[in-house]
């Protein structure tokens, strides 16, 4: 297991000590468990910081709640057996025994002190893990604009001003920050090993930061049901190194059409597509455009919005 | 759809488009429905029982037939939603990269049908079934407060799911899922009438379920036996009430949301739209706001089912009675103020999130004290492990597994991950098939021979049982292990073919469900076949606690022959213990009372509603008013009819009574070890 | 003590046996309401949340007259005035029926003005282009007002019918529990309408 380096997570940990040990112990050993069936896709195998905290939560919620689980796992059949209906069964019958102070100061205080704990963690890292906090870096973000379509989506690069559909290339060891909206029902864009989903919705700008330690090539995908196509709406995410990046936006620039509002809205409507579209150019502003559309009246024309490239 | 104006004005949208043939595999399952229902209707003319059905049943407003009724609904509709779980199982194992036997649309239409199905008219009435048959029997009650109210109940709900089942023949369903999300539910998006299918089910269904629960609501506060205070109700009783009362409360918001959306698409308002001023976020909150006092309507009867037969299958008082008490009343409040964790995905602040899954997590103390207070019943025990209390065990074991990874989906970093995810699918279905349908399955287990009058088979039963609980495990672990590897929910075609290993497990799964439902129906048939050795007249076949089995089974019409006075919380183990269960009182414990007189109101009213509703969908104007008024018309003549009543006298009470005490004193009481035998006949030997 | 307590909305103490018999349908009632509340209260929060989603479209001060919502409360809270002086001679005189048919029948007047003059409103705004399908603001407008019009109108066919059942029955058990069950509803929907009146009116026009 990698150790997080953020301070906000050894705060947490020193907080709930004495289980937080018990949490370190058990993931490997749930891990051990799980390798077993592979499971190399999902944020178990994290590729950025962000999904990798998210696995160390997600052991850590197991292990504590495992505490009021496997007592009901052991109890339920033991006490079964113990005091089933038989001829020579000498365990106590006490058919008139309704309560004990001491079990039930059992029943009720520890799970209110699991939860407690739980709750002091999940207060912690909801705010540490909030999906709209710039992630701490010395190095420049990247903003990626995403346009959630029907049923593909389009990844624009408004300082590179090129784009490109259901491929997201992203440098390594650089934030990268996602703007998302919607030019169709509500969408949902998950890329399970650097970070989790965030909802993209007509008229609104939601955002998801995140990060990829090296270089790979993972699953991005919509998992909010939009119709006929939803299954294949899949896209490739490609972490290269900052100059293989730098190398790729020139190749771009270099290729394929551009990104104008006829090849937009043609592009927009409902299709799957299968090998990812590339474009040199995008019209200024159509990210904005598109969440304009919706909320401003009377909706303005595609690539007459003046506030520049960026949302 | 060029179809002349006068075609229009009679038939509104409906073509040749609308009938099944689309797909081969629409029309055979329309098929099937049809050809069902007509054997139906040809089995009951050929053995002419028409007029007993319409006289003893339909019109009935007795609130055991009417819960029999509506259980009878919740199984008919448990077959379909299995049925369709399998399909759905089948074309994802099918359908590692390639398009499988199901098209995307049909797929869409499956998953949507049978989460609508299972929700709001299997689990829904299965509960509100045996809240009727149980519960006004449980508190010493002749029926529930407004009889006619509650057979109103029933018939709406009942076209509510007719709503459902023409769909499969006539039209398409919604491809929006149980929760029908807008703007995909939007006009723009989906044309056809599949969503206002869902919508206008949902409506009628909700209008049901809103007046159950106000009718068991005011039933239970009002018609108690003298000396019931609220401390000595039973517990099935206790949840019965809370369930009512999150009926009450959160079934306007299911009503609200789903009225907007027929709004939106007839009458282009703006609630959810895509632009215009529409919000879509406002329906998120509005049905989640439903939503998740929903499920604990659905889980709460359970957990009353849960504590009657962990109590009497371990011949032993409930352990934390008060404990239990308080549990269930603080889920049914927490109950109001988790709903934003269905959505923590919509990118609201990390603040409300964190609030909204601490919330959640709350919830998790009360449920965890009733799983031990449930375990510490079984301490210092007998007990026999009959197929109620199998139910319950493999409840016990299951649950606690759902509620750990509801823990993980309430955190909120952890559930950006896991949200839309199979792992979400193999989660609810963790809560609701162990939590709702083994309690429901166990409750109908427990109580078939106070409906009836004679026990279900034991062997099928557990049978059952096991298939249900082995098939669950195999159908919908793998879902936990796809889901934290990101497979999407709903997705008709698998991408990545490392899932096909647990897409073939989840398949067998899914059949283990079904030979489960098999298993269940062969149970019942069984059961009928064998009646004869399994009757128990004389109404206690299981030395049971509380006051619903002081009676002959089936319990008379009147279900008392006198009003009991209640002395403990297990009145009924309370009389036996004391010697006074079986005793003739005096002759002025009896009285005359008045029984409510059959009614058709309640069954014209259903199918006006479903009329109107179909009216609706295909935008039949004249069929839609016609239903309403009839709707209407038949609650405003009922109310000029002033003979609504029936009496029983003192006499005729004291002659049953008579009659079935005397049965009792001819009887010989078995023990606990002959329980499933047929020496069995309702007369248990009290412990020493 | 308890007459002067509870002026006109029981029998105690005047007709024991009905008041004991209505205990049940009135508490139900009650909860009827109850859930009914939670319908308006959902319309208000839409409301509330919509209210600036006019899409370009007229908004408050271009959609309402102040003048005509006024009217509209005044009627309400006088029919309001007169059921409950149907609800006294119920229970006081119950032997002059005069008096009750009487004053249900102003209640009903002035229940029937109050929707025409609602619909005068929707009339006259339709006139300015805020119809329903013109924003998300309006949607939930003419949600919650017209919801609550409905609510008024059944009330309206809803005393008809008791006049009618107390010409055929007279002042009956069941017909006396069933006025006040409409009174119970009568005052609820005044309740509701000065919600409306101040939420919607008077916190869109100052």
């Amino acid at each position: 297991m990698r150790r997080s380096t953020n301070g906000f997570k050894r705060t947490a940990r020193s907080r709930v000590a004495p289980l937080g040990r018990l949490a370190r112990l058990l993931p490997p050993a749930v891990m051990a468990l799980l390798s077993g069936c592979s499971l190399e896709h999902g944020f178990l195998h994290p590729h950025g910081r962000v999904a990798h905290d998210e696995r160390t939560l997600f052991f850590e919620v197991i292990a504590l709640t495992l505490i009021v689980v496997v007592p009901v796992l052991v109890g339920t059949p033991w006490l079964l057996w113990r005091y089933r209906r038989g001829k020579n069964n000498n365990a106590a019958y006490k058919p008139k025994w309704t309560f004990s102070w001491t079990l039930e100061i059992l029943a009720w205080g520890v799970p209110i002190l699991i939860v407690a704990v739980l709750g002091v963690m999940v207060w912690i890292n909801s705010h540490k893990l909030d999906p709209y906090r710039p992630l701490p870096s010395n190095q420049k973000p990247l903003t990626v604009q995403v346009i959630g379509l029907d049923w593909k989506w389009l990844f624009i690069y408004p300082d590179q001003h090129v784009a490109s559909v259901n491929q997201l290339v992203i440098p390594t060891g650089r934030p990268v920050h996602l703007e998302m909206t919607s030019d169709t029902v509500m969408l949902s864009l998950l890329i399970p090993r650097l970070a989790g989903q965030i909802y993209a919705m007509a008229g609104m700008k939601t955002q998801q930061w995140l990060q990829a330690d090296q270089p790979g090539n993972f699953r991005g995908e919509n998992t909010q049901y939009n119709g006929f196509g939803f299954q294949k709406q899949k896209f490739r995410t490609i972490a290269m190194a900052p100059a293989s990046f730098e190398s790729w936006i020139d190749k771009v620039r270099a290729s394929g059409q551009s990104l104008d509002c006829p090849t937009y809205k043609q592009l927009a409507r409902p299709s799957n597509v299968d090998k990812p579209r590339f474009y040199r150019s995008v019209t200024p502003g159509l990210f904005s455009w598109v969440i304009h559309k919706y909320v401003l009246h009377p909706a303005p024309a595609c690539g007459a919005a003046a506030n520049g490239s960026h949302a | 759809m060029n179809a002349s104006p006068l075609w229009h004005f009679f038939f509104g949208e409906l073509n040749y488009n609308s009938l099944p043939f689309y797909s081969p595999i629409a029309t055979i399952g329309a098929g099937a429905e049809v050809f069902g229902a007509l054997a139906a209707i040809a089995l009951i003319t050929y053995l002419g029982k028409w007029r007993y059905i319409w006289k003893e049943w339909l019109t009935s407003l007795d609130h055991k037939k009417i819960g029999i009724m509506y259980v009878m609904l919740a199984l008919v509709m448990l077959s379909r939603g299995v049925i369709e779980g399998i399909m759905m199982r089948t074309q994802q194992a099918m359908a590692i990269n390639n398009p499988g036997y199901l098209p995307p649309e049909h797929f869409g239409q499956l998953f949507s049908t049978h989460g609508t199905i299972m929700i709001f008219f299997m689990a829904m009435p299965f509960l509100t079934g045996l809240i009727n048959v149980v519960m006004p029997q449980q508190i010493g009650a002749r029926d529930v407060r407004f009889p006619l109210l509650n057979a109103i109940s029933l018939w709406m709900t009942v076209a509510g799911a007719g709503m459902i089942l023409i769909s499969l023949v006539i039209g398409k369903f919604s491809t929006g899922g149980w929760s029908g999300y807008p703007p995909y539910t939007e006009l723009h998006t989906m044309p056809s009438v599949g969503p206002d299918y869902w919508i206008w089910a949902l409506t009628l269904s909700s209008i049901g379920t809103t007046l159950t629960g106000l009718n068991f609501a005011v039933t239970i506060y009002k018609e108690r036996a003298p000396g019931m205070s609220f401390f000595k109700l039973p517990l099935f009783t206790w949840t019965s009430l809370c369930t009512s009362i999150l009926m009450i409360f959160a079934m306007p918001p299911l009503t609200v949301c789903t009225l907007m959306l027929a709004l939106d698409r007839y009458a282009d308002f703006h609630f959810f739209t895509n632009g215009m001023g529409g919000d879509m976020m406002n329906y998120a909150n509005l049905f989640w706001l439903f939503g998740h006092p929903e499920v604990y309507i659905l889980i709460l009867p359970s957990f009353g089912v849960f504590s009657e037969v962990f109590a009497t299958f371990s011949s032993k008082r409930l352990y934390g009675y008060k404990s239990l008490v308080i549990a269930t009343m603080v889920i049914a409040v927490l109950s109001f103020t988790v709903w934003l964790h269905h959505f923590f995905t919509m990118g609201q602040s990390a603040g409300v999130n964190a609030f909204f899954g601490i919330a959640t997590m709350l919830i998790g103390i009360p449920t965890g004290v009733k799983i031990y207070d449930w375990m510490l019943t079984m301490y210092r025990g007998r007990v026999r492990l009959t197929t109620p209390m199998l139910y319950s065990v493999l409840f016990m074991v299951l649950f606690v597994i759902g509620g750990l990874t509801g823990i993980i989906l309430a955190t909120p970093p952890v559930d950006f991950q896991l949200h839309n995810t199979t792992f979400l699918v193999a989660h609810f279905h963790n809560m609701l098939i162990p939590g709702t349908l083994f309690g429901m399955l166990a409750g109908y287990n427990f109580w078939f021979p106070k409906a009836f009058g004679f026990r279900l088979n034991e062997a099928l039963g557990k049978l059952s049982a096991w298939c249900f609980g082995i098939g669950f495990v195999l159908a919908f672990f793998p879902l936990y292990f796809t889901g934290i590897q990101g497979m999407p929910r709903r997705a008709q075609e698998i991408y990545n073919p490392a899932f096909a290993p647990y897409m073939y497990v989840a398949e067998v799964g899914a059949v283990i469900l079904g030979l489960g439902l098999f298993a269940l129906i062969a149970q019942l048939l069984v059961s009928l076949w064998q009646h004869k050795r399994t009757r128990v007249p004389l109404g206690d076949p299981w030395d049971a606690r509380s006051l619903e089995w002081w009676s002959p089974c089936p319990a008379p019409e009147m279900n008392f022959y006198t009003v009991p006075k209640v002395h403990d919380r297990d009145q009924f183990m309370w009389m036996k213990e004391h010697g006074s269960a079986y005793v003739l009182p005096d002759k002025d414990a009896y009285e005359d009372i008045q029984m409510p007189n059959n009614s058709a109101t309640a069954v014209v009213m259903g199918a006006a509603g479903f009329v109107g509703a179909f009216g609706l969908v295909w935008h039949i104007w004249w069929m839609a008013i016609l239903g309403l008024v009839v709707v209407w018309g038949a609650v405003i003549a009922r109310s000029f009819i002033t003979h609504t009543h029936h009496t029983i006298s003192a006499d005729q009470l004291r002659d049953q009574h008579k009659a079935w005490l005397d049965k009792v004193a001819a009887a010989q009481p078995v023990s606990r070890d002959h329980e499933t035998d047929p020496t069995n006949q309702g007369l248990a030997e009290v412990a020493p | 003590m308890s007459e002067q307590k509870h002026a006109g909305i029981n029998l105690k103490n005047k007709d024991r046996d009905t008041h004991q018999q209505a205990e049940s349908p009135l508490f139900g009632f009650w909860v009827f309401m109850m859930s009914d509340a939670v319908i308006f209260a959902l319309l208000f929060a839409t409301y509330g949340v919509m209210m600036h989603n006019t899409a370009g479209g007229p908004g408050t001060h271009q959609s309402f007259e102040l003048k005509s919502a006024f009217i509209e409360t005044v009627l309400l809270l006088v029919s309001s005035f007169t059921f409950g002086m149907a609800s006294l001679s119920m229970k006081y005189r119950p032997e002059r029926l005069r008096h009750l048919v009487g004053w249900l029948i102003v209640t009903l007047l002035l229940g029937m003005t109050f929707l025409g003059f609602e619909l005068h409103d929707f009339h006259s705004m339709a006139g300015k282009g805020a119809v329903p399908h013109r924003s998300g603001f309006l949607s939930a407008f003419f949600a919650l007002v017209s919801t609550h019009g409905l609510h008024v109108a059944s009330g309206c066919v809803w005393t008809i019918i008791m006049l009618i059942q107390l010409g055929v029955f007279g002042l009956s058990d069941q017909v006396k529990t069933r006025i006040m069950r409409l009174g119970l509803f009568w005052h609820f929907l005044d309740i509701i309408w000065v919600g409306i009146f101040s939420v919607v009116y008077l916190q869109g026009l100052l």
